[in-house]
């Protein structure tokens, strides 16, 4: 199991949860994970997220492993200039 | 991405050749957006509505298309029919509805026609012609108001899932985050500020103006020559807006003047292709500094709430803030990126951030440079100088105490890989500048600034030739000097000269897709993706060697530029030099090539420390900058010249904006300042020489360790300068820009 923490103001999509456990092997798998177990997540990952691995942003990638143990937090699509 | 082959040791990488493009530019043989013409070649202009908010009732085209010089005129019914959505999802919808007006005018500049004539002053002769019918609504310009029950409603419906019921409709984003508990944090504090703060909007700025030719038939194919940050972005986002394939439409990026993140969408690029389309000849349009300034750019202007409490040995317990984002008729001003990156730079047990996205009747804001993260410094950095100042600490230990380092967990959440802001610190204590006493009148401030960079969608190809010269083509237009170091970066794994190497920038015809210039991506991502197609043309050399040799591939090694064999059994052969093995390449498989396309996602984050030394004249309220110190972490510098140039850059652009630059909206909403006279840039007058040091603390996510440093100049300017300026006027400046009526209005009332 992956431990996924939330932004805080995805705790309104989440029943109040701010961290969501969900089964996934890889950042893909995560996202689609999250939406089955709280739909109300497919808004803010469809507006765009990046999935930070023990502090490495995967800016958008979907086959990114996520490794047994390791801290994952949602984040907001990053823009740059 | 797993990176296994991490490089310390270099020949080529931290050197400082000569700019490859450097004799085209002294000599003005560099082909620039609007240095292009075409056989038949018609000229557009573009008609912009003089109302900050109006219903365009009709538009009457018929004297205009009459007149003989006149050649086609387009409104929004000669584009796609995009869908609209929320937010930043219907972002085609927005980029449409900006680039030419449906029912509304939106702002003081707003595209609603557009003509294309036999020449220039044809064409804009010719919309004097054309008769638009407004119905002028109210408007509003200011973000606090913008989100005032009563403010008037820019657009229904603009609002994402993000936005909690009850806010106005001009409420488009909201994002919340932090750790911890604050309020229990600042109970903690021995002392607790908490001010507002506001910055205006600024433009980028770039010397070049949008420029672009574009050539569209009814086939639907077509060819599009436009200065932009990002080619790929052009054809998929013209594609869509024109209703066409994205692959008939073939874009080639010119030399650019300048970009900052402005240059990273289309405004005039689908005008143009619209109006070939109906003309069916070749459309150039090349834009005034005054369109440049009503309808392109700027960046946000922010209205911002900070609260930090600090024990008396400099720890911070606990910190907040709210940043209100105005980014003009669209959804997209970065208030989230404002609240991830302003607290950034610190190890902390409670904080909790609040941003906002507010439209308003201005221009649609685009990037610059690490966008939103400039003005939370500005707002966060000025309230820790305060602190400090209050309690009577040294503002960079107070920093030094509470830097973030690897393993402590961001205030945007996650936990930090190996980051470089203690030691940009250490460097910054370590500086002369830091201890040169100061004259009366002048005061010093500190900023510390942080921002994420980015990797994206990249796509590099490498060829060699005959002579052992090799061609490298990158899809990321050269804004900062990547010609340069994607050489270096090739040099070092083939092993021959630098000036051996010619980079070219691809149109999109010729190599795979490539993500925009932007996010401080390109010496990063585009690099990673130069040394991986090397390493693949070197596979493919060693393979060719130990053919000759009649040994085994996995016996020769690359070294030096030549194949040697290597191991115990190889046999004793004499190293085989590049150029050996590519002069009879056609006859011993073919040519020899790599490539690479990946979305590289290590792009490591990056952090910078700035000293500002500033005089204020009570007098006349004139600020002077008299000594500044850029220290960045870079991770790996490729050209450490160019990436001088880059702190040196946001230095300069951060003082435009903190002492003069700003938007300025009249009671009607149009804006008064929209040319350089009124608009004040800095000029070198202005400048003094500013200092870098370059500190290294490689990025694990790259195989030389490069961070990308193109953005996180720009993030302490703001709040280093105002802390000098605040330090040497004896009063706490939290406006910007730190204009002289401001500072002598700020001076009365301090007494």
């Amino acid at each position: 199991m992956v431990e996924v923490h939330l932004w805080s103001s995805l705790r309104s999509l989440t029943g109040g949860q701010q961290v969501v456990e969900v089964e996934a092997k890889t950042t893909g798998e995560l996202l689609r994970a999250l939406v089955q177990a709280h739909p109300q997540l497919q808004a803010p990952i469809d507006a765009g997220v990046s999935i930070a691995i023990d502090g490495r942003v995967i800016a958008t990638g979907l086959t990114e492993p996520i490794p047994e143990g390791s801290e994952v937090y949602l984040m907001q699509r990053l823009r740059g200039g | 991405m797993a990176l296994d082959d991490r490089k310390s040791d270099f020949t080529f990488v931290g050197t400082r050749p000569n700019r490859p493009d450097g004799l085209d530019k002294v000599t003005g043989r560099a082909k620039f957006g609007a240095d292009i013409s075409a056989p038949g070649m018609l000229h557009g202009a573009v008609l912009r509505s003089p109302h900050a908010h109006a219903r365009i009732v009709k538009i009457d085209a018929s004297r205009a298309e009459a007149h003989n010089d006149v050649k086609a005129v387009v409104t929004r019914a000669d584009f796609a029919d995009v869908p609209f959505k929320p937010g930043l999802e219907g972002e085609f919808w927005n980029v449409l509805e900006n680039v030419m007006a449906g029912e509304k005018a939106l702002y003081d500049g707003h595209a609603v026609a557009a003509v294309a004539a036999t020449s220039a002053l044809a064409a804009r002769d010719a919309l004097k012609l054309i008769e638009v019918e407004y119905e002028v609504l109210p408007h509003v310009t200011d973000v606090d108001k913008a989100m005032a029950s009563d403010a008037p409603i820019i657009r229904e419906g603009a609002a994402d899932y993000s936005v909690p019921e009850g806010m106005h409709p001009n409420v488009v984003r909201y994002h919340e985050s932090g750790h911890g508990d604050v309020e229990a944090g600042f109970a903690e504090a021995d002392l607790v500020i908490e001010d507002s703060f506001v910055t205006e909007a600024t433009h980028q700025g770039y010397i070049e103006p949008h420029a672009c030719l574009g050539m569209l038939g009814n086939d639907g194919k077509g060819e599009l020559w436009c200065t932009t940050q990002g080619h790929w972005i052009a054809q998929k986002t013209c594609a869509a807006l024109l209703g066409i394939e994205t692959s008939q439409l073939r874009v080639t990026a010119s030399e650019i003047g300048g970009g900052f993140g402005g240059k990273t969408t289309v405004f005039i690029e689908p005008v143009a292709l619209a109006l070939s389309r109906k003309a069916n000849r070749p459309v150039k349009i090349v834009m005034t500094r005054s369109e440049v300034f009503r309808a392109t750019g700027p960046t946000s202007s922010a209205s911002m709430d900070v609260k930090i409490g600090m024990k008396t040995d400099g720890t911070i317990s606990a910190a907040q803030g709210v940043f209100r984002l105005q980014g003009g008729a669209f959804p997209g001003a970065p208030g989230d990126m404002t609240a991830m990156c302003a607290f950034a730079p610190y190890n902390l047990t409670n904080v909790k951030q609040i941003g906002y996205d507010v439209m308003s009747n201005r221009p649609k804001q685009a990037a610059y440079r690490a966008p939103g993260a400039p003005m939370g410094a500005f707002a966060v950095e000025s309230v820790i100088d305060e602190l400090c100042n209050k309690l009577g600490l040294d503002p960079v230990d107070v920093r030094l105490k509470n830097a973030a380092h690897e393993g402590t967990k961001a205030s945007y959440g996650p936990t930090y890989e190996r980051i470089g802001l203690v030691e940009t610190l250490e460097a910054a204590k370590a500086h002369p500048h830091y201890a040169a006493p100061l004259k009366p009148g002048q005061g010093r401030g500190i900023s510390c600034g942080f921002w994420f960079n980015h990797g994206g969608e990249t796509s590099v190809s490498l060829a060699l030739s005959e002579d052992g010269s090799a061609q490298l083509m990158v899809g990321t237009p050269d804004i900062g000097g990547s010609r340069a170091s994607m050489a270096l970066m090739a040099a070092e794994v083939l092993g021959i000269a630098y000036e051996n190497i010619r980079v070219t920038v691809a149109d999109t015809a010729t190599l795979g897709y490539n993500d925009v210039s932007h996010g401080s991506r390109v010496t990063y991502a585009s690099g990673l993706a130069t040394i991986k197609a090397a390493k693949h043309a070197v596979e493919k050399l060693c393979e060719r060697a130990a053919a000759k040799w009649g040994i085994p591939v996995d016996a020769v090694k690359w070294e030096d530029g030549c194949a040697v064999p290597s191991g115990p059994n190889a046999g004793d052969f004499d190293p085989m030099p590049l150029a050996d093995i590519t002069a009879d390449m056609g006859s011993t498989g073919g040519p020899i090539s790599g490539h690479f396309e990946a979305t590289p996602e290590g792009a490591g984050v990056s952090f910078g420390t700035h000293i500002v030394d500033a005089e204020v004249d009570p007098e006349t309220g004139k600020t002077s900058i008299t000594r500044y110190t850029v220290i960045q972490d870079a991770g790996k510098a490729i050209h450490p010249t160019y990436v001088e140039g880059q702190f040196q850059g946001g230095a300069a652009q951060g003082i435009g904006w903190a002492l003069n630059e700003e938007y300025i909206y009249g009671e009607d909403g149009r804006l008064q300042n929209s040319i350089f006279l009124d608009y004040r840039i800095p000029v070198a007058s202005d400048l003094p020489m500013i200092d870098t040091v370059i500190v290294e603390v490689p990025n694990p996510g790259h195989p030389f360790g490069v961070r990308g440093v193109g953005e996180t100049g720009i993030v302490p300017p703001l709040a280093a300068i105002a802390n000098a300026v605040s330090n040497a006027a004896g009063v706490r400046m939290k406006q910007l820009p730190m204009s002289p009526p401001r500072i002598l209005a700020a001076l009365k009332d301090n007494g």
